[in-house]
């Protein structure tokens, strides 16, 4: 099969209008004989779920949280991004799209991306109207801020809440929709399986769980916006219940699956304390702005901070990049901070950390500036570690937080089983292999307000409405191997749980395949994996029956999923054999130890074709060309 | 930290529950309240005993998931926290915690300390809302919204959703929560064309829902994690007084 990412004709600020122009529609009238099934309800999922809605399709949403308004999208801070110039400092649609093409360090497609900047001004602007509460000047209008190293002031905000305000807002759309019937929710739902008959996704297999009951749901189309998959290392930012078990299963069944080795590990999280630990938190990297990072000199010195005197302090990314400093990219800073520790450097009890320090800022501009500026994080690290940063510096550590792949999707956002669509985080398009700050928010709003609703047009005005059957084998066939997973997972009846697996399978992608990879550690992941996996499916405990609300059940198939991912995410870094945007590939580095990536040999996607189990994926590559934004290589010294 | 636990235990919404006792010996004062329950949880598991079922997710205070009574406080005995950024060193070594779950009758026990909260969901649903279709918005800054009114606004829009101020209150009353909901959108001026019918609708289904009604205890806002006031149930009480008086639907 070839990889046809149907990027239209035209000049770049042409090609979405004329592809709008161009695709087909579905008559009005006909709107409401359309049934589409949109699984997870974050920006992506809600936003789009409540504009199919508004245009008249029947729309049964799901989510496996309690009540949509809990998708991990709420948990975002910074902000959203939109070139509306509004600080008339040079801004502009064009600008935006070179710096998300720059900033994903050549690896997305251009024509998506510029489309993405398109709408970023049409996002603002529904959202406003919704009655988002964004941070606004005395004047009235919206007050924007830097964000991300970004040279305009582009991003819109909402205290530090902007993705929860964002979220309400879609779910208010969403939850409107619900009231006038057009959208049926389905909260406490899980999707197991994607339905694929004649390569053609007609539905969903899903597990109540409250109740235990596997049912499938039947649509003309379904869109999965399920997010991220940075739990494949257990420590992540995001939420605890995000999973790749949707991606996972749609890949299963045909659906290629993109750059699944893409990650961004965002450099200020605050560190793990001990091995109890669940999940880290973020702390919003504008930090960097005016805290200086350091570890000692001397390896293993276990003086309290405040102790060790300037001239024993190291501040390594002042000297290694005296340009930028300590407002190196997020990629830079993680990977530095790992060295430093993997040296043996590092601080605090695990020696997993590096100081975040105030104290020179406090010295100059007084505590109370750095009280306005920071106050609400200041106090969200006491309450989390106990330690107050005004007196001593803070400790941080990078930690997974997004990740660029996903499913492989054409310029419709459709993946290549027909009918099949992925939106938001869940897909691989628009930001290469490194996302810029408050962009994932502009990109999960933009693929559910304004893209999928007039591309899904576009395919079901070529389908007739109701055609998929109840009857198809491929329904019964896909619900008998739903409940044949459960029981099994139910019946190994072992000693460990599915966390106790999840953290292995975390501690070993982290080493080899998280900042730094090496050939060697990729292979020995590669080996050790389905090992892991083995063990998992002989000694899993999972307590209790399926029947009934059983939270063991849940995580372990996700972690079944996580354990399969895993091995498919090393085998995609053994591959690029370069270093690019968030990841560092040993081999692949310049005299003076800086990322080199080679774009001769991996200006590509790499969209990989499940085989069947203990089967090699298939590589298939979609090349990618720049016509705009000519490749250049990033130096920060 | 030795730390002696009294959890709620129900099988299902229909059986009966009762308090189950469980020592934990090596408690860290760093771990966060849920990591300890993680922890017992792992030596339920591994023992074959099913363990204690509990809602979570973001696990930074922000999604509304967690929700538990921690010795009689919603969300424990720190202010403006919510269960899941609790940290063990707010209790002592040798300390009795009793947990149990959101008492209230529109919250439904569904398993141990689970209840369904999806009554929340439908007073939104009712009117919780600015009718603006996808595509029809006007430019951003064609509508002017004053810095105070933007900053009132979010102060009511903070509200994550959790419910700890029907579990805290005496009534069992969602007062607080859906006076969040009108206030944030009855203050700003995109939401002026429907003040009236969303207050109307929404109190309307606040009162279908098993709540109970406010009689101004004020434990709600006690209890708020984001510290949302009870100003905005004033606010609410207003605009309702104002709707029912009016002809406008």
């Amino acid at each position: 099969m070839t990889l046809n990412s149907n990027i239209p004709d035209g000049p770049i600020e042409k090609k979405w209008d004329n592809h709008k122009f161009n695709t087909k529609l579905v008559n009005p009238a006909n709107k409401r004989k359309y049934n589409i099934i949109v699984v997870g309800t974050g920006l992506a999922g809600a936003s789009a779920s409540a504009t199919f809605g508004e245009l008249g399709y029947n729309v049964k949403a799901f989510c496996f949280q309690d009540s949509p308004r809990r998708a991990h999208s709420i948990a975002a801070q910074g902000g959203i991004n939109a070139a509306k110039n509004y600080q008339n400092d040079g801004d502009s649609v064009y600008r935006l799209f070179y710096d998300t093409v720059k900033g994903g360090d050549f690896r997305s497609r251009e024509a998506n991306v510029y489309r993405l900047a398109q709408i970023s001004l049409n996002i603002i602007d529904q959202c406003a109207a919704q009655g988002v509460p964004f941070a606004r000047e005395y004047g009235g209008t919206l007050a924007n801020r830097s964000f991300g190293g970004a040279q305009v002031s582009r991003t819109f905000y909402a205290r530090g809440q902007t993705g929860q305000q964002l979220l309400l807002g879609a779910y208010q759309a969403l939850s409107r929709q619900i009231h006038k019937k057009k959208v049926t929710m389905f909260p406490r739902t899980e999707m197991l399986d994607v339905i694929v008959s004649n390569g053609r996704a007609i539905g969903i297999v899903v597990r109540d769980l409250v109740t235990g009951e596997i049912s499938s749901h039947l649509a003309d189309a379904v869109v999965l916006a399920t997010g991220g998959y940075s739990n494949a290392y257990f420590l992540s930012t995001n939420a605890m219940g995000c999973n790749v078990t949707a991606g996972w299963r749609a890949h299963k069944k045909g659906a290629y699956f993109a750059n699944p080795c893409y990650t961004q590990i965002h450099p200020t999280c605050i560190p793990v304390s001990g091995e109890y630990q669940s999940k880290l938190t973020l702390m919003s990297e504008s930090l960097r702005n005016d805290g200086r990072i350091w570890v000692p000199k001397e390896k293993g010195d276990k003086r309290p901070a405040n102790e060790i005197p300037d001239e024993e302090r190291d501040y390594y990314l002042e000297t290694r990049y005296p340009s930028f400093g300590n407002l190196v990219p997020r990629d830079v800073a993680s990977r530095n901070a790992k060295e430093r520790c993997d040296a043996g450097y590092g601080v605090g009890e695990t020696g997993l950390g590096v100081y975040l320090d105030f104290r020179d800022s406090i010295k100059r501009l007084g505590e109370q500036a750095i009280r306005e500026r920071y106050g609400n994080l200041f106090e969200m690290y006491e309450r989390i570690t106990g330690e107050n940063p005004y007196k001593v510096p803070m400790r941080i550590f990078p930690a997974p937080h997004y990740t660029m792949g996903g499913l492989w999707v054409d310029y419709n956002l459709m993946t290549n089983v027909d009918g099949l669509f992925a939106i938001g985080e869940a897909n691989f398009s628009d930001h290469g292999a490194n996302r810029l700050g408050a962009s994932a928010l502009m990109q999960g709003l933009a693929d559910g307000y304004f893209v999928i609703p007039y591309t899904i047009g576009g395919y079901l005005a070529k389908v007739n409405p109701g055609e998929v059957d109840e009857n198809d084998s491929a329904v019964k066939e896909a619900v008998n191997q739903v409940e044949e997973t459960t029981e099994k997972l139910i019946s190994i009846k072992g000693k460990q749980s599915a966390d106790y697996f999840h953290k292995k399978l975390g501690r070993i992608i982290w080493n080899e395949c998280g900042m730094s990879r090496t050939k060697e550690g990729l292979e020995k992941a590669i080996n050790e994996i389905p090992k892991l996996k083995g063990e998992f499916w002989e000694n899993l405990s999972i307590p209790g029956n399926s029947k009934t609300l059983n939270q063991e059940l849940e995580k372990a198939g996700r972690v079944a999923d996580f354990l399969e991912f895993g091995e498919l995410m090393c085998i995609d870094a053994l591959t690029r054999e370069e270093s690019c945007g968030g990841h560092f590939r040993e081999e692949s580095q310049t005299e003076t130890g800086e990322a080199k990536r080679i774009d001769e040999r991996f200006s590509y996607v790499s969209a990989w074709e499940y085989k069947g189990e203990n089967e090699k994926p298939e590589l298939h590559k979609e090349e990618l060309e720049f016509e705009h934004v000519k490749p250049s290589q990033r130096s920060y010294k | 930290m030795k730390i002696t636990l009294h959890i709620w235990r129900q099988k299902d919404s229909k059986s009966k529950g009762f308090l189950e006792k469980h020592l934990l010996d090596n408690v860290s004062p760093h771990m966060s309240f849920l990591e300890m329950l993680d922890v017992l949880n792992e030596s339920l598991v591994s023992g074959g005993k099913e363990p204690v079922a509990f809602e979570h997710d973001c696990r930074e205070g922000i999604c509304g998931s967690c929700s538990m009574m921690i010795n009689g406080c919603a969300h424990g005995p720190q202010a403006k926290t919510t269960a899941c950024q609790l940290h063990m060193r707010s209790f002592k070594d040798g300390d009795s915690i009793y947990i149990e779950p959101w008492r209230a009758k529109a919250f439904p026990i569904i398993k141990d300390l689970v209840v369904d909260r999806n009554s929340l969901d439908r007073i939104v649903e009712a009117g919780g809302y600015i009718s603006v279709s996808i595509g029809a918005a006007p430019d951003a800054n064609s509508i002017p919204v004053s810095k105070n009114i933007a900053d009132t606004a979010m102060d009511a829009a903070a509200c994550i959703g959790c419910g700890a101020c029907v579990a805290a209150c005496p009534n069992g009353s969602a007062m607080l929560f859906t006076a969040a909901k009108v206030a944030h959108l009855n203050v700003l001026p995109q939401g002026q064309p429907e003040r009236k019918t969303r207050v109307k609708a929404m109190v309307k289904q606040m009162d279908e829902e098993l709540f109970g009604g406010c009689t101004n205890h004020g434990e709600c806002q006690e209890a708020c994690p984001k510290g949302i006031s009870i100003d905005f149930i004033g606010l609410l009480n207003r605009d309702y007084l104002k709707a029912s008086f009016s002809r406008d639907e």
